[in-house]
């Protein structure tokens, strides 16, 4: 991946970890069913200090991370952002807060600005009011976000506008992408949800369906058309790869281009792996260093000796590297099994089977769970 | 399908800056130049890295062209036109580029 050479001789194979995220909390004043954050986050509350933060931006820069996201949890609620902005930009990062937007000011975000701030992400729940504070569970959200994405906007900062999108919301993605073009959004990310954490225990309530998505891709490519050549925005739209045939190429390949450190300062290959039945790294134990490129959890699926069939014969593993270990652990209860999306697994039927479960009119039986601490105190109780 | 529009020529007395949305800067760990924009980064091979270098929204194409002259005199003839196709495919393809 480099350049000219690699200064790193002991693991050449291996990646920089180009692209560091800090989940600075799991405090947030919103309560997303598709969250990514640990069912059981109610557990851990111990959060890294401004110093042990700048401390990990240092040794991730020295190794070559040059995108630092801010995430969380809602990383406003960290008092300490603007120092942490700070120090990173000083460091050379490339700087992303990712947010909600809830309690955003515009005098922060203008000692944001100060502070070095490169760039925004506003994540919106829907395109209107109702549905957005619904989904949020939060009665003031959307106003919030839309004055704070103007404020983005004002400011001069590029602006990606987030809106995860799933069953509940899918209809409305011709105004969800309105919006975001009035906004003036530099950039539009429509995620389909992924189903690890909060999104698989809701998962009845947010797949859609496949004719739903089909349309949902089709109103993103008449959008494409439309603006073309008169607006900057560029629309993403990202298909859930439970509609695919072969798994996405996971984080690029485990342990090779992303950092996640949680907020007590446990460092993952990818944010949702602490779901894996693995002990992960902390950085106040071990430097990140060390972690990168010795620690058991991040050499655990590196290269392709740890497949077993049908991905360690397939002509494909390079591309794909048997797609996502959480998923196949979830699902399949091994995290070394094929990820069940690759219509070559023994166990693709978890797959279809949700896909024919989502072409009724009503799949789901339960009620949404969302992320909150009840929630998440009684899953820890049930286990 | 054919190509309706013609791309935009660039002229030598246009003077380019970067494109707001992006950051041009040198990554010792990488030793290489890079574009880092919202979320996403793109490395740059030597020429695009030292044509950027003297990007500084003062400059016109002209100008740095001469001072890449002097910078790498065995470029020759080719060294013209090559700034002249990196800055047009920068600009109408890739938006790096914008022309103040
Ligand atoms: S997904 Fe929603 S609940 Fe989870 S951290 Fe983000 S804003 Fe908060
Ligand atoms: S069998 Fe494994 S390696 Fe082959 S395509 Fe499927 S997931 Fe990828």
């Amino acid at each position: 991946m480099n350049c000219t050479g690699s200064s790193l001789p002991e693991t050449p194979e291996t990646g920089q970890p180009l692209w560091l995220l800090a989940e600075l909390t799991y405090r947030c004043p919103l309560q997303c069913p598709y969250c990514s954050n640990p069912l059981n986050y109610d557990q851990q509350k111990q959060e890294l200090s401004t110093e042990q933060w700048i401390e990990v931006f240092r040794q991730a820069r020295a190794l070559g991370a040059a995108q630092l996201g801010f995430s969380g949890g809602e990383p406003l609620l960290r008092d300490d952002l603007e120092e942490l902005i700070r120090a990173a930009r000083e460091l050379g990062y490339y700087t992303n807060l990712i947010t909600s937007g809830m309690g955003l000011t515009f005098e922060r975000m203008q000692a944001f600005k100060d502070a070095g701030l490169d760039h925004i992400q506003v994540s919106f729940q829907a395109s209107d009011a109702e549905l957005n504070d619904y989904l949020s569970g939060n009665k003031r959200s959307f106003r919030e976000k839309l004055e704070v994405a103007r404020t983005v906007k004002a400011l001069g900062y590029p602006m990606v506008f987030n809106c995860v999108i799933h069953r509940q919301n899918i209809e409305q993605i011709d105004k969800i992408i309105e919006l975001s073009i009035e906004l003036e959004s530099d950039y539009v990310e429509l995620a389909t949800s992924q189903y690890y954490g909060w999104a698989l225990k809701n998962r009845d309530h947010l797949l859609p369906s496949e004719a739903q998505l089909k349309t949902a891709e089709a109103t993103t490519n008449r959008y494409r058309e439309q603006i073309k050549g008169k607006k900057r925005t560029q629309l993403i739209f990202v298909v859930p790869d439970y509609y695919e045939e072969r798994p996405k190429g996971c984080m690029n390949g485990w342990g090779n281009l992303f950092l996640t450190i949680t907020p007590d300062g446990t460092a993952l290959p990818c944010h949702s792996a602490r779901e894996l039945p693995i002990e992960f790294p902390n950085v106040l134990n071990d430097s990140i260093e060390s972690i990168w490129y010795r620690s058991t959890g991040f050499n655990l699926f590196r290269g392709y000796e740890w497949m077993k069939e049908p991905c360690r014969s397939c002509d494909e593993k390079e591309k794909d590297f048997g797609g996502c270990r959480c998923q196949a652990f979830l699902l399949t209860g091994d995290a070394n099994n094929a990820d069940p999306v690759c219509a070559k697994s023994p166990n693709h039927h978890l797959i279809t089977d949700a896909r024919n479960n989502a072409e009724q009119n009503n799949p789901a039986n339960s009620e949404m769970i969302y992320r909150n601490r009840k929630n998440s105190q009684r899953l820890i109780a049930t286990g | 399908m054919t190509q309706t529009v013609s791309p935009e020529h660039v002229l030598l007395s246009q003077v380019p800056m970067i494109n707001r949305l992006f950051r041009f800067q040198w990554e010792p760990a990488s030793e290489c130049h890079v574009l880092l924009y919202p979320e996403g980064m793109v490395r740059l091979n030597e020429s695009a890295g030292a044509i950027l270098t003297h990007v500084d929204g003062q400059s016109s194409v002209n100008a740095i062209i001469s001072k890449l002259q002097q910078e790498f005199p065995e470029g020759g003839e080719d060294l013209i036109q090559d700034v002249i196709d990196f800055f047009t495919e920068a600009h109408n393809e890739l938006h790096w580029i914008e022309f103040t």
